[in-house]
């Protein structure tokens, strides 16, 4: 395919996508899926007639179509990978992290003091580069998966905490008093009333955990892995040029964070529902 | 005070944490230590101690633990000696004129900041045009925007090796690019998502009387639109400054730099050198509250140059 011949289906699509933009169908749901499948098929073409008509080494960027054959040749190299990194390391220390920063905020919501306390070292932490303490953490829990999962667990505590605590602060003085006058006790206003308004904040703070346990999981093999995992194969296949190997498994990572991220809002939608951002 | 109060009771317990952290974490090498030097441990070598758990071991050898205090290479570090090594590396060699040594972390923070600046500015110009785009044009908005949102889940440090390996194919001989790069990826987002919710602040009668006066697209967008979004702009840019300098890190950690404060923790890591790691680390905490709190001053100065009281 030449070059000529994707620029002119790039604005092709483009002005299809500008005529949907402006009919009245835009706000219909198809619509709204199809616009931004049918850019990102149109930017893949141009990558793959760029990288054809040009005679692009395959060692630089490898064609759509190259990486595609690959994926299809490596499923279980790329599948037994997923298993090292995702299951056991990223997602084994997703649910600690996630739950043991919520218990904590819970606990702490008691005391004004401590949360007062507490709030603004969070928040400090959060936008602290954190990763670099992968090679410390490690050297303390071993090459295997375990040190991942601690990676994550610390990457994303602080963020959770932080928007769990400004949750459980989201209920209004009238809710609660209104709580009160019904006789409910801590428990019943902490499970019936603070929770569900604490949710919208939960979840975000679950969504930028998703990304960042990857993300966690991922650099944490690049200072010492057994020999499998997303992190290990990228930077060995970087190294002996297997680029179309990199570039599926930096398709995996992605499929794999939109999923999460797509699952998380998924639940959001349906657990919180009656907050104005869900409302159609 | 009122603030001030609660946080430093926190601090000084996640200190005292630490320091009550520090003996179990290093009694298994103060004890090797320790036997090295003559002195008499329960139980002996230390293939037998690695089977007897950390408590035990304190319990029995209550006379070393202090040891633990004082490794010159230890699991985890004091509070005191992550100081001194950052005072040394920093401080100190500025006192003698040597401020931008190699060993000096002076030298290799100035590195991942100009990255981290470079990348910054790339990231918040990318940011702001795709707001501006996403806001007058609906093909944008509708077939940009899902991307720009995908983009941010897809882990980026899959990608940091490949645009290293990329720029270096190209022939860009700058470690600087790639890091900045790196770098713009994980600040453009939050900088792109604030735009567009500062430059559609503006309500319905704002533009209407703006349209009464005869404005233009372009007039209501400078006087009008623009104004109205600086606020959302300062507190986007404040955590793509934090995100910028964990892109330029991330970018430094896993490529074999040789300089930048990344490169100091990678090189720390590969020559067992603790103390290298943690000293590198509190440098980066230091950088990135001190860039937040920068474009904090920069908004108060801005808001008030503008009119509003804070």
């Amino acid at each position: 395919m030449s070059m000529t011949t994707a620029i002119v289906f790039w604005l092709l699509a483009w002005g299809m996508n500008m005529q949907l933009a402006r009919s009245g169908w835009r706000d219909h749901r198809l619509v709204r899926i199809f616009v931004p499948v049918l850019f990102g098929v149109s930017l893949l073409v141009l990558w793959e007639a760029a990288v054809k008509s040009f005679n692009v080494s395959p060692v630089i960027l490898p064609a759509p179509t190259d990486i595609a054959t690959r994926f299809m040749a490596e499923t279980a190299t790329l599948w037994e990978d997923f298993v090292q990194t995702v299951l056991k390391g990223a997602l084994s220390g997703y649910l600690i992290g996630c739950s043991a920063a919520f218990l904590t905020a819970i606990a702490i919501d008691r005391s004004r003091f401590l949360t007062a306390g507490l709030l603004p070292i969070g928040n400090f932490v959060a936008a602290l580069p954190i990763i670099g303490i992968a090679p410390i953490l490690v050297s303390w829990f071993g090459f295997d998966w375990q040190s991942k999962a601690a990676v994550v667990v610390v990457m994303v505590f602080f963020p959770m905490l932080v928007n769990t605590v400004q949750g459980l602060a989201e209920a209004s003085a009238m809710q609660k008093d209104l709580m009160r006058t019904y006789a409910a006790g801590y428990f019943q206003t902490l499970l019936k009333l603070r929770l569900p308004a604490a949710m919208p904040f939960i979840f975000n703070g679950l969504k930028i955990a998703t990304t960042l346990a990857l993300i966690g999981a991922i650099v944490a093999e690049y200072f010492g892995s057994p020999t499998r995992g997303m992190g290990f194969r990228i930077s060995t296949g970087v190294g002996s040029l297997s680029i179309d190997l990199v570039w599926a498994e930096i398709a995996v990572a992605a499929l794999t964070g939109s999923a999460a991220y797509g699952l998380v809002a998924f639940f959001e939608k349906r657990l919180t529902f009656w907050h104005p951002s869900q409302r159609q | 005070m009122t603030r001030l109060l609660p946080v430093l009771t926190v601090l000084l317990a996640i200190v005292a944490l630490w320091y009550a952290a520090v003996a179990p974490m290093n009694i298994r090498q103060a004890l090797d230590m320790a036997e090295r030097g003559g002195a008499v441990v329960v139980p002996e070598g230390s293939r037998v101690r690695s089977e007897t758990s950390v408590w035990t071991l304190m319990a029995q050898n209550t006379g070393e633990i202090a040891r633990g205090y004082a490794l010159d290479r230890p699991r985890l570090p004091t509070p005191v000696q992550v100081g001194a090594e950052l005072w040394k590396t920093t401080g100190e060699m500025a006192l003698r004129g040597r401020a931008f040594s190699t060993r000096s972390l002076i030298y290799h923070g100035w590195i991942t900041l100009q990255s981290t600046l470079f990348g910054f500015a790339l990231g918040t110009a990318i940011g702001i045009l795709g707001a501006v785009g996403i806001v007058y044009s609906r093909t944008m908005e509708m077939s940009v925007m899902p991307w720009a949102i995908i983009s941010q889940t897809v882990p980026i440090v899959a990608l940091a090796p490949m645009i290293i390996v990329l720029s270096s194919q190209l022939g860009i001989e700058e470690r600087a690019v790639p890091k900045a790069i790196i770098s713009a990826y994980l600040c453009f987002f939050p900088v792109l998502v604030g735009m567009v919710k500062g430059l559609r602040s503006p309500s319905r009668e704002q533009l209407d009387l703006l349209r009464t006066y005869n404005a233009g697209g372009f007039a209501s967008f400078l006087k009008l639109r623009l104004p109205a979004s600086v606020p959302y702009l300062f507190t986007s840019l404040k955590i793509g400054v934090a995100a910028a300098l964990v892109g330029t890190i991330v970018g430094e950690l896993p490529t074999g730099a040789i300089s930048g404060l990344g490169a100091r923790i990678l090189i720390g890591d590969q020559f067992g050198t603790p103390l290298a790691i943690w000293a590198a680390l509190f440098a980066a905490a230091i950088l990135a509250g001190a860039l937040v709190t920068l474009i904090g001053w920069l908004q108060g100065l801005a808001m008030r140059r503008m009119g509003v009281r804070a």
